[in-house]
């Protein structure tokens, strides 16, 4: 079972070949088995899990089931969970028992599917390796040596070692693509606003996305459609009508336009993983696809773009915690100051304390206008690249990471090394598209990512690329020696 | 562009972040590397270029002017490090 995807689960738990509550006690069982390798989940929700499945399995018997009643997944521990604590893996939020569910945690309730827990990610999603949680560095299943990415690293890793079908991830700059990538499994960036952001922990509000992170294309359109939507307690929510992502996944892909970006194909990307993103892109082809050259000349702004953008709209964010309303308070303050300064000296971890310092210079007086401004101007250029690409194809691939995944501890004592990480995924954000990462080959025995970007709210289009590459090709079907039962 | 340990130190003042001494030499450094990565923007011709804030220059919407939110201070109040008759305690600021 632990194998299956969400859509077979779903014709399994109709056929009534298990229940959800079967299916439930199994995962929960694996995850007490075999998480201590991995460190995927921080909390798991046995009482809460195993009373939502006999909810579901009683819906489902009284024929009220809809998609995903009855499926168990995880959420990321940035989604607020009503009585399910919810720490953003950072100590700041270790005792935070959110008095709200999320939209999408709601959305997903009404839908009748089973919280298994909340994953482990990079402290308050800063991270690209999954290291600066904590709650301790997951690791990835295909080599418990190497990370599984971040920041969405613990949802990544749960997929893929069958302890859940699928969770919900956050991208900000790549959070949900590259672990998906280092995991080898398949996850979507929604366009900038698709998914609402209520009870998301916020950390950069103009980039920040909820999306899927499942085993197939097939399954992130049945998340979607069950995750995305207008919410009216989200401002920046997108009035855009949700549409029927699974009923577009079988059009033919002959005619189809894919951009293929030099910049992206450049110095800095291992030779190995390019010649996995060289042979997916033949398989488009094989499939009726016609490559283009574009060019996204900005492709070098968008790091340090970013790494000004984020860290600003961070530092703004996270001034909220204050030891005050929620969260941790440090031991006998003194006064008012010391209560302050002395809680957010505790309760932040190092790199979350640098991109607050980051983005406090950058806003300060006297520097606003050479980065914080200059950055924003950068961000439109790289927009405009993506715009002009786009009047001449409907898709744009390339790799979703430099390289496969990397050992634990091999990047985490160098900020700028680490931000490198996510080269190909930042500009995606920075112009509110969305993006996708699909399994596409292994590098020494490690998953390499193809990534796939579309025009805004082109969702439709990039699931439908997404399924019909993954019927042509089985890399999305692998999965690594976990051990355990069933 | 470099920046000085001092400099470090009066932004996580305005940031509320209390660094000890022997945090402050490695956190300079690597604020440092940052913000020299960083500093490739200035190579970039903006000229002229509208700086975006929102991905999509989307604007904010307005709604009614209606109460929607139900009261929930005692849900609120029961995470709070410190409450007392309703109020969130703080060590004493006025004298």
């Amino acid at each position: 079972m632990h194998e299956l995807t969400v859509a077979q689960l779903a014709k399994g738990l109709s056929d009534k070949t298990f229940s959800s509550a079967e299916l439930t006690r199994a995962l929960l069982g694996r995850i007490r088995e075999l998480d201590g390798q991995y460190n995927s989940f921080i909390s798991v929700d046995e009482a809460g899990a195993s009373a939502a499945a006999e909810q579901a399995d009683a819906r489902l018997a009284r024929g009220e089931g809809a998609a995903l009643t009855g499926i168990p997944l995880a959420h990321k521990d940035i989604f607020c969970t009503d009585g399910l604590r919810t720490s953003c893996a950072s100590k700041m939020l270790d005792n935070f028992v959110p008095p709200y569910d999320a939209t999408v945690v709601r959305k997903f309730r009404e839908a009748g599917a089973v919280v298994l827990g909340k994953t482990n990610m990079d402290e308050f999603a800063m991270g690209s390796s999954n290291e600066t949680s904590f709650y301790g560095a997951v690791r990835n299943p295909w080599d418990t040596d190497r990370v599984p990415g971040g920041s969405s690293g613990g949802s990544a890793a749960a997929v893929a070692a069958g302890l859940a079908p699928a969770a919900t991830g956050t991208d900000t700059g790549g959070s949900i693509r590259q672990p998906a990538a280092l995991c080898g499994i398949t996850g979507l960036k929604p366009t900038y606003g698709r998914v609402s952001r209520l009870g998301m922990i916020a950390f950069a509000s103009s980039l920040d996305q909820g999306g899927p992170m499942a085993r197939s294309a097939e399954d992130c359109a049945l998340l979607l459609e069950a995750m995305a939507g207008h919410d009216p307690l989200d401002s920046t929510s997108a009035d855009v009508p949700v549409e029927n992502y699974s009923a577009a996944l079988g059009d033919s892909l002959a005619g189809l336009r894919i951009g293929v970006p030099a910049e992206y194909f450049g110095e800095g990307l291992d030779a190995a993983t390019g010649e996995c993103i060289r042979a997916a892109l033949r398989e488009y082809e094989a499939l009726g696809a016609t490559l283009v050259e574009v060019n996204l000349p900005n492709t070098g702004l968008s790091i340090p773009a970013y790494y000004v953008i984020a860290p600003a709209e961070a530092s703004t964010n996270l001034s909220r915690y204050d030891g005050v309303r929620y969260g941790y308070r440090c031991e006998d303050p003194e006064d008012l100051h010391d209560l302050y300064t002395r809680t957010r000296g505790e309760g932040f971890g190092e790199e979350v304390k640098r991109r607050i310092l980051v983005g406090t210079y950058a806003l300060s007086a006297g520097y606003y206008d050479a980065y914080y401004n200059k950055a924003q101007q950068a961000r439109r250029l790289i927009a405009q690249d993506f715009a002009a690409a786009f009047e001449k194809v409907d898709l744009i691939a390339g790799p979703t990471a430099p390289g496969p995944a990397f050992r634990l501890g091999e990047k985490s004592d160098d900020p700028v090394a680490m931000y490198l990480e996510d080269v190909y995924t930042l500009a995606v954000n920075l112009a509110g598209l969305p993006g996708m990462s699909l399994p596409a080959g292994f590098v020494d025995g490690m998953p390499v990512g193809l990534q796939l970007v579309g025009r805004h709210f082109g969702e439709a289009k990039l699931l439908n690329a997404g399924h019909q590459f993954q019927l042509a090709t089985d890399w999305h079907q692998r999965r690594p020696q976990t051990g355990g039962a069933n | 562009m470099s920046i000085e340990q001092d400099e470090i130190e009066k932004i996580a003042e305005l940031a509320r972040i209390r660094v000890s001494d022997e945090q402050v030499g490695e956190l300079t450094r690597r604020i440092g590397d940052i913000l020299a990565m960083v500093d490739q923007l200035q190579a970039a011709d903006t000229e002229g270029v509208a700086p975006m804030a929102h991905p999509l220059d989307a604007t904010q919407r307005l709604r009614a002017d209606a109460v929607t939110e139900e009261n929930r201070r005692e849900a609120f109040q029961a995470i709070a490090p410190a409450v007392e008759n309703g109020l969130y305690l703080v060590p004493k600021v006025i004298e």
